[in-house]
């Protein structure tokens, strides 16, 4: 009776998980596929490829920083280890390109200087709303956490910025919308930013689209965690450290453990056991012991 | 506990322990008998206690560089990211900590559920337990505001909108939550007090829950009480601090791969975009942990008895001990109780992932379905359970399942064929 309803329950169960899953499994069906890359900086031992971050940095600022800030970068960050790593002298230089109003000075007037390392990245608006109604209605997002701030990351942002395509028959577009397959909805509100050769990469490197798309998106992974190559060596380091002491402790706890005589003690109750169950069956026909 | 008196052998140390017993509490933590028994699915305590700790710590330099204001979090964060030396690893393990955390304690709830910890004598630790979950919840939450993302803001809004629900007094009480019309800066503001508050206190019933702990001693898989200062129970002291070590360091390495190697994967993209009242995200999720209540209160189709099923949700934990009646505490020898268990994980599991889900078709049908049996299950399951199921037989002493374990029935027997000497050939 009672394992007829053990069992009647266990079918129960299995109904039920297997008319779950497939619901599941069916309402998950209508993800946009995105393109993936082999990125250098994904994985435990990711780095940055330098020069691909220094290309990224020019497309930036020849193409994107018309419209879009990064406004937590400071200049300096561009010579720091772990990024595109440019000389402190370039760093400069790209810096001094740049008015940076400063002040009050002592006259409490208001002055424009030269851009210095320590300045964060300009912005091309001043603020939120001038940036808005400069773009049509639409904010062009600051970049310093895009890439953190986008499900999909690094390959989400490559492949917007080589998603457009001719809009489908049929599909309504207003002026100044243009049509993007990764784009949530298809409609994106930002031009074609790149076409080939758009950028005259100093390293000599053809600056196909997809090179463009590659380079700025591995830029933006940098702005966005400018540590992450201090972060994935410690990381390693980290664990590797953890696994060796926990190997010694593992085999410390062994010897304390075997201090209590925890297993002597369990094979003196089997012992017990076994003398019992002897002594039960002395006398009598083996073969009856079942 | 050991009722042997401790008597410090130095008389500088008999001196102060008979004015402020430390020593005797000390002595005490070492030599508290622990069942031998205990698997490593008792080894979350102290690992919960770790988390706390590492919360406590991290979260203390965070708030030196922190700047708890509407126009200056987002950015202070990029600050500690970026220009604080070693910003980013103290906030990845602050922001990891809190989901490893929760992963830890729910570990920890459902091993008690497991093994009917919960029951007779130790149900105020259980009650003390759930309040420091509540608290966790609470201090989660408010954490996760702070940064001042997308989803701090608009879940902040969700969440303090549930109060609204409450009839006639629910507009005020929510204003005045706020501290204004909406989430805004004073609720900022007050939230940072709190999540800074809130630990301390859940420190305090941490102590209460370890000393509740220490008068009836722990539970076992075994689930029968064990005999103290016998070979059942052994020291703390070096015993179970080494087991707990290893499973802590275990859990660490799982920690700190996550803070290393995918800081970002348990958190929201969308609070990496600066709060903007004027811009909702499309669907607005609590964190992870938070998601199968979240499915529950979606589940209801009127908002105040959302509200009223998703705290029921949690408080009806707290008549646990009286609502399994079943005497027998393990699973273990409870043959129906163990598959229910098992159903009731997953039901957990599913609706956190409806959780995340839009509430719309099959989603709002199956977090319907899980939540009505995840009600049942404590209402009706479990009270029925208690009369009506037939448990498997106890063994005498925690010592004794070693017998009944698969292959050391047959190893006793080749033992005592062995012992038999003359008849082994026809011993089978």
């Amino acid at each position: 009776m009672l394992a007829h309803l053990n069992n009647f329950i266990n079918k129960i169960f299995i109904i039920i998980f297997l008319s779950v899953i497939p619901c599941v499994v069916f309402a998950e069906e209508n993800k946009i596929n995105l393109i993936k890359n082999n990125w250098s900086f994904d994985g435990v031992f990711g780095t940055f490829d330098r020069a691909s971050l220094q290309r990224g940095f020019q497309v930036y600022q020849e193409v994107c920083s018309g419209c879009h800030s990064v406004q937590h970068l400071s200049y300096r960050n561009l010579a720091e280890e772990g990024g595109p790593e440019f000389s402190k002298e370039e760093a400069k230089a790209i810096a001094a390109q740049f008015e940076v109003t400063d002040g009050p000075n002592s006259d409490g007037e208001m002055f424009t200087r030269p851009g210095k390392l320590s300045d964060k990245f300009i912005k091309p608006y001043p603020n939120v709303q001038a940036s808005t109604v400069a773009n049509g209605g639409a904010y062009p997002p600051d970049m310093s956490v895009l890439a953190k701030a986008r499900a999909g990351g690094a390959d989400y942002i490559y492949s917007l910025l080589v998603g457009y395509e001719e809009a489908p028959s049929g599909f309504e577009l207003d002026d100044g919308v243009y049509y993007n397959k990764y784009m949530v909805g298809n409609k994106i509100k930002m031009s074609e930013p790149l076409s080939d050769e758009q950028v005259e990469y100093l390293d000599g490197t053809d600056a196909t689209k997809e090179q463009m798309a590659k380079d700025v998106t591995a830029f933006l992974v940098w702005a966005s965690e400018p540590h992450l190559e201090a972060q994935h060596k410690m990381g390693f380091k980290t664990i590797i450290y953890l696994l060796i002491l926990f190997t010694l402790v593992y085999f410390s706890k062994q010897k304390v453990w075997s201090r209590f005589g925890l297993k002597a003690d369990n094979k003196q109750d089997t012992f017990d056991k076994v003398e019992e169950i002897v002594t039960e069956y002395e006398g009598e026909d083996p073969k009856s012991f079942k | 506990m050991s009722e042997e008196k401790y008597i410090p052998k130095s008389k500088l140390g008999q001196w102060f322990d008979s004015r402020l017993p430390l020593l005797t509490l000390s002595h005490h933590l070492q030599a508290y008998p622990t069942p031998k028994n205990l698997n490593y699915w008792w080894t979350f305590g102290g690992i919960l206690t770790f988390c706390l700790i590492t919360q406590i710590i991290t979260g203390l330099v965070l708030a030196m560089h922190y700047v708890a204001h509407v126009d200056h979090a987002f950015e202070s964060i990029e600050h500690i990211m970026r220009d604080v030396n070693y910003g980013w690893l103290i906030r990845y393990v602050h922001a990891n900590g809190a989901s490893m955390f929760f992963l830890a304690v729910y570990i920890h709830i459902f091993r008690s559920l497991f093994y009917g910890s919960y029951k007779s004598p130790r149900e105020v630790i259980w009650i003390i337990g759930l309040l420091i979950y509540i608290l966790m919840m609470a201090t989660a939450f408010m954490g996760y505001v702070l940064p001042w993302g997308q989803m701090s803001f608009w879940g902040a809004t969700v969440i303090t909108n549930l109060f609204t629900a409450i009839p006639f007094v629910g507009e005020s009480i929510t204003t005045w939550l706020w501290g204004g019309y909406s989430v805004d800066n004073p609720t900022l503001n007050r939230f940072y007090s709190l999540h800074y508050l809130l630990p301390f206190l859940t420190f305090g019933l941490v102590i209460l829950h370890i000393w509740a702990l220490h008068v009836p001693g722990n539970n076992n898989p075994i689930g029968i009480d064990v005999k103290k200062n016998s070979n059942e129970t052994m020291p703390f002291h070096p015993y179970m601090v080494m087991k707990d070590l290893i499973a802590l360091l275990l859990f660490i390495i799982v920690f700190l791969w996550f803070v290393f190697f995918a800081p970002n994967v348990l958190g929201h993209p969308d609070n990496y975009i600066e709060a903007n009242p004027l811009v909702t995200p499309s669907h607005i999720v609590p964190e992870w942990y938070l998601l199968p209540f979240y499915a529950i209160l979606r589940a209801i189709p009127s908002k105040l008895g959302g509200v009223i099923f998703m705290f029921s949700a949690i408080f009806i934990l707290m008549l646990l001990p009286w609502l399994d009646t079943c005497k027998v505490r393990s699973a273990t020898f409870r043959p129906i109780y163990k598959k229910f268990f098992w159903v009731l994980v997953f039901t957990v599991i599913l609706l956190g992932y409806l959780g995340a889900k839009p509430p719309e078709g099959i989603y709002l049908f199956l977090s319907r379905l899980a939540t009505i049996y995840y009600f049942a299950h404590f209402l009706i399951l479990l009270p029925m359970l208690g009369r009506y199921e037939k448990t498997d037989p106890l063994p005498q002493s925690i010592s004794d399942p070693v017998l009944n374990k698969p292959g050391v029935l047959d190893r006793v027997k080749k033992a005592a064929s062995e012992y038999e000497g003359d008849n082994v050939g026809s011993f089978k």
